[in-house]
C-alpha cells in the first residue's frame, strides 16, 4: 500500500516536472509566430530554449516509462484508450523536434516557413491535447470492466475536457512569455513582457473557472473536503499565480518565471491529489476504475524502480539545473553569431 | 484488415525507421568523442574542424533518432496494450530505467555540447562529448535488455495471468541480451566508420580537403577494421545461443527442414514453405550447421518439420535476412582489410575510394536485416514461448491503426527525405575552412 502510494505521487511528480519544463517550450513555440517579427528575432526566440528543450522532453518519456513500469495496466489502458489523441501529440512533437535542427540549415525563406509552421503546431497542439487528456482523466473515462474504452476521440472533446485544454494553453503561454522576458532584450523583451501582462488575467480567470467546473464535473474536491489541510496545494498555486503579477511589476522576470513554475507544479498536484488513489477513473462504474492499488506492478518491481529513481532523478535534476544555469544569460543578436546556435 | 496485422506493420515500419538513425548515433558519437579528445591532447586545429564537420552531420541524424524514438516508447501502450499489461512488470521497468539513466544524459548534454563551445573549457567540452556517447550506448544496453527478455524470458514467474519479476539480476545478466548488445553496438560503430569513410572517399576522389579527409578516413578505418571482425566473431557465438534457446529460429534462418546429425549449411536456397522443402539448393556444406549451432559437427539439429506448423516463423524472410547480413559482414571484412593495406596510398587507388563511397548504404542494409532476422525469426511469439503476437495487440478499432499507419508512412517519408537531403548537402559541402569564430549561422 505504502509503496503503491509513493509511486502514485512520483508518477504525478514526473508529469508535473514535464509540464513545468517543457511547458515553457510549448508556450514559446505557440507565441513564436506572433512575437518573432524578423528573422533575427525568430532565431533568438528559438535559441532561448535551444539548449534545453530536448532534455525537457525526456521528462515526458520518463513519465511514460514510469507509468509502464509501475502501473502497467494504467499504461496499457490509458494509451490505447487515447489512441488517436496520443498519436496526434506524438506526430506534432515529431514536427517540433526536427524543426529546431532543420530550420536553420538551409537559407531559403520557403524552407524556413515550413518549419516555422511546424514549430507552432508542434507546440500548441500538444499543450492543448495534454490538457484535454488530463481533464478527461479527472472527469472519468468510459472504460468497462475489462478496461475496454467505450468511446472515441470525440468523447474526449466535451466541455470540461476542452476547458482543461484551454487551461494548459493559458498556463504555458504565460510560462513561455516569462521565459522570453527573462532571456531577451530590447523590443522583443518588451513585447514578451506585454504579452505576459495581458495574458496573466486570462490565465487567472481560466484557473478559477476550472476549479469551479471541477466541483461540478469531477470528484476531485472530495479528497480536499475530507482532508482540508491538502488545500495548501491550491493556496500555493494561487500564490504562484499572484507572484507572477507581483514580480512582473518589479521587473524580476526570473522570479516571475519561478512563480509560474510553482503554479504549474501545484496545479498539476491539485489534480493528482484529487484523483488519489484513482489513476484512470471509469465513468461507467466506479469500481471499474484503475487505481494505484489494483493496477500496479509487483512489490519487487516497485522496490527496484524506487531505488533506481531515488538515485538517478536527483542526479538528473542536478545536471539539468547546472545546464539551466550555464545557459541563463540573455540571448542577443550578437550571441547568435559568436556562439553556436540553431 | 485486422488490428494485429496492421499493428505489426506499423511497429515494423516505425522501429526499422528509428533504426536507420540509431546506429549512426551510437557509433559516430564515439568517433566524435575520440576526435575531440585528440584535439584536446594535441591542440591540432584540424581535429577541431573534424569534430565540427562530422558533428553537424551527427546532429541532423540525432534529431531524427530522437523524434522517431518517442513514438516507439508509447506504441507499446497504444498498439500492444495486452502485451504491456502482460509484461509491464519487467519490460516496463527496463524502459523506464533506460529513460532515467540514459536518455536524460544524452539529451541534456547534447544541448550543452551544441551550445557550450564558448561556455566550457576545452577539456570540459570533450568530457561532454564522452557523456553523450555514454548516454547513447547505455540506452542501447537497457533497450536491448528489454528486447532480450522478449527473445528469451528469464527471472519471472506467472501470476494472475501476467509475468512478474522474481530475479532482477537474471534479467540484467540475460545472456541473450548481452550478446545482442555486444553485436549491436559494434555494428553501430561499423556503420559509422563506413559513413565517415564513404563521405571522405567522396571528397578524396575530388581531391579536396585532402589532409582533412585522409585523416578522417584513417581514423574511421581503424574502427571499421576492428568492428567488422568483431561483429562476425561475436555473431557466431550469438548463433550458438540462438540454437540453444530458439531452435525454431535457427532452423528457419538456415531453411533446415529435416532433423539430422551432421546437419549441412546451404549457401543459397529458395525455401518452399508450403511443401516443407527447399526448391533449389546451392553449395551444401555437410556438418557445418551442426558446427555453427553447437560447435560440434555431429550434433543433432532440429528441423522445421519437427516444429509444429503454428510455431514456425516465416522461413523465407528469416533465411534471406540471415544470408544478407552474413554476406555483407564478410564483404565488410574484405573491404576494411583492403583499406588497411592501402591506407597510405588512398589517393592512388580511386577504384577503392569509389567502392567505399558506394558502400555507405550496405551497413544500413546489414543492420536492418539483422533485426529482421531477430524479430521475424521470433514469430509467432512476441515473448518467446509465453505469449503469441496474435494475443498481444490492443483492443482498438482497425480504422484507428490504419489511420495512424498511413500518417506514419506520410510523415516519415517526408522526414526521411528532408533528413537525407540535409545530410547529403552538408556532407558534400565539406568542412568550413576556419573553425574558430564560427561566424556562420549554423
Ligand atoms: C540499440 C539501440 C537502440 C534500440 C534497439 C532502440 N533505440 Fe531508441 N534510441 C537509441 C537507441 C536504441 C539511441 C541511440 O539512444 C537514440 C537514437 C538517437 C538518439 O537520440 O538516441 C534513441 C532515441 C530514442 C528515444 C528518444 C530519446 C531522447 O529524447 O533522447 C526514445 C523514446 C527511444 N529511442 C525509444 C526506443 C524504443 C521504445 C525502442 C524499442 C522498440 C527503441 N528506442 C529501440
Ligand atoms: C530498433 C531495432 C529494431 C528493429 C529494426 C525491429 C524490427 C522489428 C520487425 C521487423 C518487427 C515485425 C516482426 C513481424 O511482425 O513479423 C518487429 C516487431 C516487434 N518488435 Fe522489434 N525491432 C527492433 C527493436 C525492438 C526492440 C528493442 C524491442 C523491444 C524492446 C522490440 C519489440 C518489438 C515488438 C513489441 C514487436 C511487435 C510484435 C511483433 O510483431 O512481434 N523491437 N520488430
Ligand atoms: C558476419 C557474420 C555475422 C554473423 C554470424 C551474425 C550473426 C547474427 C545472429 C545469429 C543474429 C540473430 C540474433 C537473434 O536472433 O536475436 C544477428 C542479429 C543481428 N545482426 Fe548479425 N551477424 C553477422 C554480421 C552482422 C553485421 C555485419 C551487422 C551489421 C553491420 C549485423 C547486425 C545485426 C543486428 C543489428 C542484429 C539484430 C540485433 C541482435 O539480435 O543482436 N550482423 N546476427
Amino acid at each position: 500500500m505504502i509503496l503503491q502510494s509513493i509511486w502514485f505521487f512520483l508518477w504525478g511528480l514526473l508529469w508535473a516536472l514535464f509540464f513545468m519544463t517543457d511547458g515553457f517550450d510549448f508556450g514559446i513555440g505557440t507565441l513564436y509566430p506572433f512575437l518573432g517579427k524578423t528573422e533575427e528575432e525568430k532565431r533568438i526566440i528559438i535559441n532561448t530554449m535551444g539548449p534545453l528543450w530536448d532534455g525537457n522532453e525526456v521528462w515526458l518519456i520518463t513519465a511514460g516509462g514510469v507509468t509502464f513500469a509501475a502501473f502497467p495496466l494504467v499504461y496499457s489502458t490509458m494509451f490505447s484508450s487515447f489512441y488517436t489523441a496520443l498519436m496526434l501529440i506524438l506526430f506534432t512533437l515529431i514536427l517540433r523536434g526536427v524543426s529546431f535542427e532543420f530550420r536553420g540549415k538551409v537559407e531559403d525563406p520557403r524552407w524556413k516557413r515550413i518549419w516555422d509552421y511546424c514549430i507552432f503546431v508542434g507546440s500548441f497542439a500538444p499543450a492543448l491535447l495534454f490538457g484535454v487528456a488530463f481533464a478527461n482523466i479527472f472527469r472519468g473515462i468510459p472504460i468497462d470492466k475489462t478496461g475496454l474504452f467505450r468511446g472515441n476521440l470525440f468523447t474526449l472533446l466535451n466541455p470540461y475536457g476542452l476547458l482543461g485544454g484551454v487551461l494548459f494553453v493559458a498556463l504555458f503561454l504565460v510560462h513561455g512569455a516569462l521565459w522570453l522576458a527573462a532571456k531577451t532584450e530590447g523590443d522583443l523583451h518588451d513585447r514578451a513582457v506585454r504579452t505576459a501582462s495581458i495574458l496573466w488575467p486570462v490565465e487567472l480567470a481560466v484557473v478559477v473557472i476550472f476549479l469551479a467546473a471541477s466541483a461540478a464535473a469531477t470528484d476531485l474536491w472530495a479528497n480536499y473536503l475530507r482532508y482540508p489541510a491538502l488545500m495548501l496545494v491550491i493556496l500555493l498555486a494561487v500564490a504562484g499565480l499572484l507572484g507572477i503579477r507581483i514580480f512582473i511589476s518589479r521587473k524580476q522576470f526570473w522570479a516571475a518565471w519561478g512563480s509560474s513554475a510553482l503554479a504549474i507544479v501545484c496545479a498539476t498536484f491539485f489534480g493528482i491529489i484529487g484523483l488519489f488513489p484513482k489513476m484512470f477513473p471509469s465513468s461507467i462504474r466506479d469500481d471499474y476504475s484503475l487505481t494505484a492499488f489494483n493496477a500496479s506492478s509487483s512489490p519487487l518491481t516497485l522496490k527496484i524502480m524506487l531505488i533506481v529513481v531515488l538515485i538517478f532523478i536527483p542526479i538528473v535534476l542536478a545536471y539539468q539545473i547546472w545546464a539551466y544555469k550555464l545557459f541563463s544569460a540573455k540571448v542577443t543578436g550578437e550571441s547568435l553569431y559568436d556562439d553556436e546556435a540553431y | 484488415m485486422d488490428v494485429v496485422f496492421l499493428s505489426r506493420l506499423q511497429f515494423a515500419a516505425t522501429t526499422m525507421f528509428h533504426f536507420l538513425f540509431v546506429p549512426l548515433t551510437l557509433g559516430l558519437s564515439v568517433i566524435l568523442a575520440v576526435m575531440e579528445t585528440r584535439y584536446v591532447q594535441t591542440g591540432d586545429e584540424l581535429y577541431l574542424r573534424m569534430t565540427k564537420f562530422w558533428g553537424k552531420l551527427f546532429l541532423i541524424n540525432f534529431a531524427l533518432g530522437v523524434v522517431t524514438g518517442i513514438t516507439l516508447e508509447f506504441q507499446f501502450g497504444t498498439n500492444w496494450s495486452r502485451y504491456s499489461a502482460y509484461v509491464g512488470d519487467i519490460f516496463g521497468s527496463l524502459l523506464a530505467i533506460e529513460a532515467s539513466v540514459a536518455f536524460f544524459l544524452e539529451s541534456t548534454f547534447i544541448g550543452i555540447w551544441i551550445f557550450g563551445w564558448k561556455k566550457l573549457s576545452k577539456k570540459a567540452h570533450a568530457v561532454v562529448a564522452w557523456l553523450i556517447a555514454a548516454g547513447g550506448n547505455i540506452s542501447a544496453l537497457w533497450i536491448l535488455l528489454a528486447n532480450g527478455w522478449m527473445q528469451h524470458p528469464v527471472g519471472y514467474t506467472m501470476r494472475d495471468g501476467r509475468a512478474e519479476l522474481t530475479d532482477f539480476s537474471a534479467v540484467v545478466f540475460n545472456k541473450f541480451a548481452i550478446l545482442e548488445f555486444l553485436h549491436t553496438v559494434p555494428a553501430g560503430l561499423l556503420l559509422a566508420a563506413f559513413f565517415v569513410m564513404g563521405i571522405s572517399a567522396y571528397h578524396l576522389l575530388r581531391r579536396q580537403h585532402i589532409e582533412f579527409f585522409t585523416r578522417s578516413f584513417r581514423l574511421a578505418l581503424i574502427f571499421g577494421l576492428i568492428t567488422s571482425i568483431w561483429v562476425a566473431v561475436e555473431g557466431d557465438s550469438h548463433a550458438v545461443h540462438v540454437a540453444e534457446t530458439q531452435p525454431a529460429k535457427l532452423a528457419a534462418m538456415e531453411a533446415h527442414w529435416e532433423s539430422t546429425r551432421m546437419a549441412p549449411i546451404v549457401l543459397l536456397a529458395i525455401p518452399d514453405e508450403k511443401n516443407e522443402r527447399n526448391m533449389i539448393e546451392i553449395g551444401k556444406l555437410p556438418g557445418l550447421l551442426s558446427f555453427l549451432g553447437y560447435h560440434d559437427f555431429n550434433a543433432r539439429v532440429v528441423g522445421l518439420k519437427d516444429i509444429p506448423a503454428d510455431q514456425r516463423p516465416p522461413v523465407t524472410l528469416t533465411f534471406i535476412a540471415f544470408r544478407t547480413m552474413v554476406g555483407l559482414g564478410t564483404l565488410f571484412i574484405l573491404l576494411t582489410i583492403t583499406g588497411w593495406l592501402l591506407r597510405n596510398k588512398l589517393l592512388e587507388n580511386p577504384w577503392y575510394l569509389r567502392l567505399m563511397l558506394w558502400s555507405i548504404p550496405l551497413p544500413y542494409l546489414a543492420i536492418e536485416m539483422g533485426w529482421m532476422l531477430a524479430e521475424v525469426g521470433r514469430q509467432p511469439w512476441i515473448v518467446y514461448g509465453l505469449l503469441k503476437t496474435s494475443d498481444a495487440a490492443s483492443p482498438v478499432a482497425s480504422g484507428q491503426v490504419a489511420g495512424s499507419l498511413a500518417a506514419f508512412v506520410l510523415v516519415y517519408s517526408l522526414l526521411g527525405a528532408a533528413g537525407f537531403y540535409l545530410i547529403a548537402r552538408n556532407a558534400a559541402r565539406g568542412p568550413e575552412e576556419q573553425s574558430a569564430g564560427n561566424g556562420q549561422p549554423a
